[in-house]
């Protein structure tokens, strides 16, 4: 079983974290500072597991992390996980969240925090793997976002038109129109933020 | 437009965050937020709350409260709209646990979303439940979850598998709701949906017997369905570095582990394939190691043919070798779980094993280290002991502990010798005092106390080890203690096994007194060092210890010189009389060194100066190092005289500590009236070390009443000519005197 799964810097400032067992939230500070601390004492060329650690680090539980050029992904599980298996978990899981945002980077993490639980929650249910087709999560994610974007139908409305203006290619329109004597000023359009 | 705070983005929220340079401001930026969303919420706008609630659980992330929210989440959640639901079951996860009340609340969302139509609501409800809910939640829900094994959908079927996991794991009475519909899963051609059916079956054998029983019926078709992923691969898309779907292989071989084990039917049906997939399985990427490493495992855990675990410890063996760490520690790990089982097959790895435990990474020595100590036996403890030993002295701390131990007892179980295991345990005292348990100090004392043969030689090898480093406690420890017991033997002569050691008493003497005046020495340390110095009191003399206690004179107060004189010189005789042969040159020694230390008086049979306290001979004996002759006498000094209030100093130096004056100080009182609260202070030159040991009393009765006294001990290193500075404080008459005032006329023999 997973017991947690955690994103943090090169930093130790954390960009995201799910818990799979229901520890306090102070427990669960601890557990990420403590996490950061193990993790970042790592040489580079050293192996991806840990253990240790009071908090998370039970007899049974081990830490799996890989380092992603500023990130740290960190899965913490017990004995019933294959080592090698959450190795290529936290890959499959990183070249997804890399399909859904495009060549991901930590400021994509930042910025679209809220996406990324329900890219997982495609991944890992309960703390068990669920899927790990990429194509299928992917197909997913994406009949979800539609579902939402059609739901914003009405509401969306003025927002989408003004996001339509803004995007219209409007030709150089002529400050004075001469028809014949009459002179008809037209005013700037005002522009929208 | 400037849009308002309160329909703030969530990422204009977060851009203004990271723009706050302190922690305060981003606390300020979040408060007024915070504020605005409270007010969003009592306003109850339901179009923008799911905006609101992602930006509340997004400050949450970061550690900031957001229990206010959590009426939101059932709000959204009962909302009609997907948008509503999905960060309304997020927020559910992460607000409403099974520890808050409203958590219940949720129950009855959750069942009308799981029987509406829309597979993405019910993925949501799905993904809540089997993440949050508690025992009551999914006995209500079970049947609701058991239906939905049946739908059309594969998403909707893989999900609600997984639930039931969850559900059995909460409430182990409805495993069987959930067995039946596993036979028909089994037949799943989806991936995802046949990996979450395998993990529930493997979850009701580990639960029940006679679910085990059950399915060990299905053994045929499982290893059917691992040979096709194995051959031809049931789709593309799952395939990771060229092996189809490992993680429904390694699902597979873990539950046929659980199916096969003490089983020889089902055994027999799986290994061929296992045979098969332990030969065929690519190695040179990680995908591959996993399953490989799986079937293993598996093989060695059911009932296999000899031949094929055989293949399977080898295969592990070749993987200590493989340059890619990870694997050196799957490696490591499944020798460790095969130790017990397979001993033998484990053994013959024992050299690569001991390699490993000079990897640089900390992961991999502890495995190491773990499986090192579990294959020492008898025949290899001697060289693996030194191998262990070698590692716990470069070793990092967190792991001396364990090593020093498990050393310890390794040694207990197997020593070859009694030699062999005094000298292990000494060296692994040396190397790693401060890590070991704290009943190392007893075996090692109970193990050289039970073997007579080698007395000679423990309190050799551990004088020379404390003479080095008085530093490491239990070492120290035992060294006193030994030294207390054995001193005699120390002293004797030369013993064969160890190197030629001539000691003298006054070192031995010397380096019990620097133990037991080392800040470094913990107080039982010190009690340890204390005990062996009185019991050489007595071996150093030869004497047992009820001549001790019969020696000690009765000082009668205002007797006489010459009885006093009389009386000592008996009883020196009694002493020389008594000392048995050996012992005698021990004792000429002594008065040797008191010959020098006396003046041009050369008579080494004065009794001690005078003293008016009844306990003075007794302060006289305990001081000293070893039984008195009487120390050479130093004449008594009269250092203060006011209104009937007398302070005398005596001196004392201790034979065989030519740095050490012990001075007492006594007052008397001659007068009508009492002193009270009288303290003495007193200071010496920097060179010196005084320790003041607590006085006698702070009264000192008048007429002539019992007197006070305080010891002054004085450690003169440089034999720096003695300088002494004396400050009372004390109330007589009625008034509180302060006299501050350097002794003179000190005697030469103070310092000299």
């Amino acid at each position: 079983m997973i017991k947690a799964i955690l994103i943090f810097n090169n930093h130790g400032k954390p960009r995201f974290s799910k818990f799979y067992q229901p520890y306090s939230e102070d427990t669960q500070w601890q557990i990420i500072r403590e996490t950061f601390h193990l993790v970042s004492k790592r040489d580079e060329n050293v192996c991806n597991f840990l253990e240790g650690g009071l908090l998370i680090g039970e007899s049974d539980n081990k830490l799996i992390y890989r380092h992603y050029a500023t990130l740290y992904f960190v899965f913490c599980v017990d004995s019933s996980e294959s080592e090698l298996g959450i190795l290529d978990l936290i890959q499959v899981f990183v070249k997804t969240l890399d399909k859904c945002f495009e060549n991901i980077c930590e400021l994509d993490l930042i910025f679209h925090v809220d996406k990324v639980p329900n890219i997982l929650a495609e991944m890992v249910m309960g703390g068990m793997v669920l899927e790990t087709n990429m194509n299928e999560i992917v197909t997913q994610i994406d009949a979800q976002n539609k579902l939402e974007k059609s739901e914003a139908g009405l509401v969306g409305a003025p927002a989408r038109a003004v996001s339509a203006v803004k995007n219209m290619n409007l030709p150089e329109i002529p400050r004075n129109i001469n028809i014949g004597d009459i002179s008809i000023k037209v005013p700037n359009l005002p522009s929208f933020k | 437009m400037v849009a308002s705070s309160s329909s703030l983005k969530l990422q204009d929220l977060i851009q203004e965050i990271r723009e706050a340079k302190t922690q305060a401001q981003e606390r300020e930026v979040i408060q007024k937020e915070c504020a605005h969303i409270r007010a969003s919420f009592r306003d109850g706008d339901p179009l923008h709350r799911h905006r609101q609630l992602a930006k509340l659980l997004y400050v949450h992330m970061l550690g900031y409260p957001a229990h206010f929210g959590q009426m939101e989440c059932l709000k959204l959640i009962a909302s009609p709209r997907f948008t509503d639901k999905r960060v309304g079951y997020l927020g559910a996860m992460l607000l409403l646990d099974e520890r808050q009340d409203a958590h219940l609340l949720i129950t009855n969302s959750i069942k009308n979303d799981l029987s509406q139509g829309i597979q993405a609501v019910q993925g949501l409800a799905l993904c809540t439940l089997s993440a949050t809910g508690s025992a009551e939640m999914c006995r209500d829900l079970a049947t609701e979850v058991e239906k939905l094994l049946l739908q059309p959908s594969a998403y909707v079927r893989k999900k609600a598998v997984l639930t039931a996991v969850h559900m059995i794991r909460k409430v182990p009475e409805l495993s069987n709701i959930f067995l039946p519909p596993c036979a028909q899963l089994l037949h799943e051609h989806h991936h995802g949906v046949l990996l979450g059916t395998i993990m529930l079956i493997t979850e009701l054998c580990e639960r029940s017997p006679a679910a085990l029983k059950h399915f060990r019926k299905m053994v045929p078709q499982l290893v059917h369905i691992l040979r096709t992923l194995v051959t031809t691969g049931y789709s593309t898309e799952h395939s990771i570095s060229g092996v189809s779907d490992p993680f429904l292989q390694v699902q597979i071989l873990r539950l046929l582990r659980i199916l096969g084990r003490n089983h020889e039917e089902s055994s027999e049906t799986m290994n061929d394939l296992l045979a098969q997939v332990a030969t065929n399985t690519d190695t040179s990427r990680n995908a591959g190691n996993a399953v490989l490493f799986e079937t293993v495992l598996t093989i060695m855990d059911i009932r296999s043919a000899a031949g094929l675990r055989v293949l399977a410890v080898n295969i592990l063996g070749r993987f200590l070798l493989n340059s890619d760490r990870n694997i050196r520690y799957v490696a490591l790990t499944s020798l460790l779980r095969l130790v017990q089982s397979d001993h033998s097959a484990v053994q013959r790895h024992r050299p690569t094993v001991v390699e490993c435990l000079r990897e640089p990474d900390g992961s991999l020595s502890r495995r190491a280290l773990e499986l090192s100590l579990a294959l020492v036996n008898s025949s290899n403890v001697r060289a693996m002991t030194q191998e262990l030993q070698g590692f716990l002295e470069s070793c990092p701390p967190d792991l001396q502990a364990d090593c020093a131990s498990g050393i310890l007892l390794a040694a207990e179980r197997f020593a070859p010798t009694k030699r062999w295991h005094i000298d292990t345990t000494l060296r692994v005292l040396m190397t790693a005092g401060t890590h070991v348990r704290d009943d190392a100090v007893a075996n090692l004392t109970q193990l050289i106390g039970g073997a007579q043969e080698l007395h000679a030689y423990s309190v050799r090898r551990l004088y020379s080890a404390l003479a080095e480093d008085i530093s490491q406690q239990p070492l120290v420890q035992v060294a006193a203690w030994c030294i207390g017991e054995y001193g005699d033997l120390l002293l004797e002569g030369s013993c064969e096994e160890t190197e030629p050691l001539q000691v003298e008493e006054e070192e031995v003497l010397a380096l019990l007194e620097r133990v037991l005046q080392s800040h470094m020495s913990l107080p039982a340390t010190r009690g340890y060092a204390l005990t062996a110095l009185m019991k050489l009191s007595t071996r150093l003399r030869g004497d047992n210890k009820a001549a001790i206690l019969e020696k000690i004179p009765l000082v009668e107060r205002g007797g006489s010189q010459a009885d006093e004189e009389a009386k000592e010189s008996k009883e020196t005789a009694q002493l020389s009389e008594a000392a048995p042969v050996p012992t005698e040159p021990q004792a000429s020694k002594l008065l040797d060194l008191l010959d020098l230390l006396d003046g041009p008086s050369g008579d080494a049979q004065h009794p001690p100066p005078l003293d008016p306290t009844p306990g003075g001979a007794l302060i006289h004996l305990l001081n000293l190092p070893c039984a008195p002759p009487p120390p050479a006498p130093i004449p008594n000094l009269k250092v203060f005289e006011r209104e009937g209030l007398q302070l005398n100093l005596s001196f004392v130096r201790p034979p065989g500590t030519r740095t050490l004056l012990l001075i007492t100080v006594t007052a008397t009182n001659t007068s009508g009236g009492d002193v009270t609260h009288f303290i003495c202070q007193a200071a010496v030159p920097k060179s010196f070390q005084l320790q003041l040991q607590a006085p006698s009393g702070d009264t000192v009765p008048a007429q002539g009443g019992l007197p006070t006294t305080q010891l002054l001990r004085i450690l003169n290193p440089k034999k720096a000519p003695l300088r002494l500075k004396l400050r009372l404080t004390y109330n007589h008459f009625g008034q509180s005197v302060q006299e501050i005032f350097e002794v003179n006329n000190l005697p030469v023999e103070t310092w000299q």
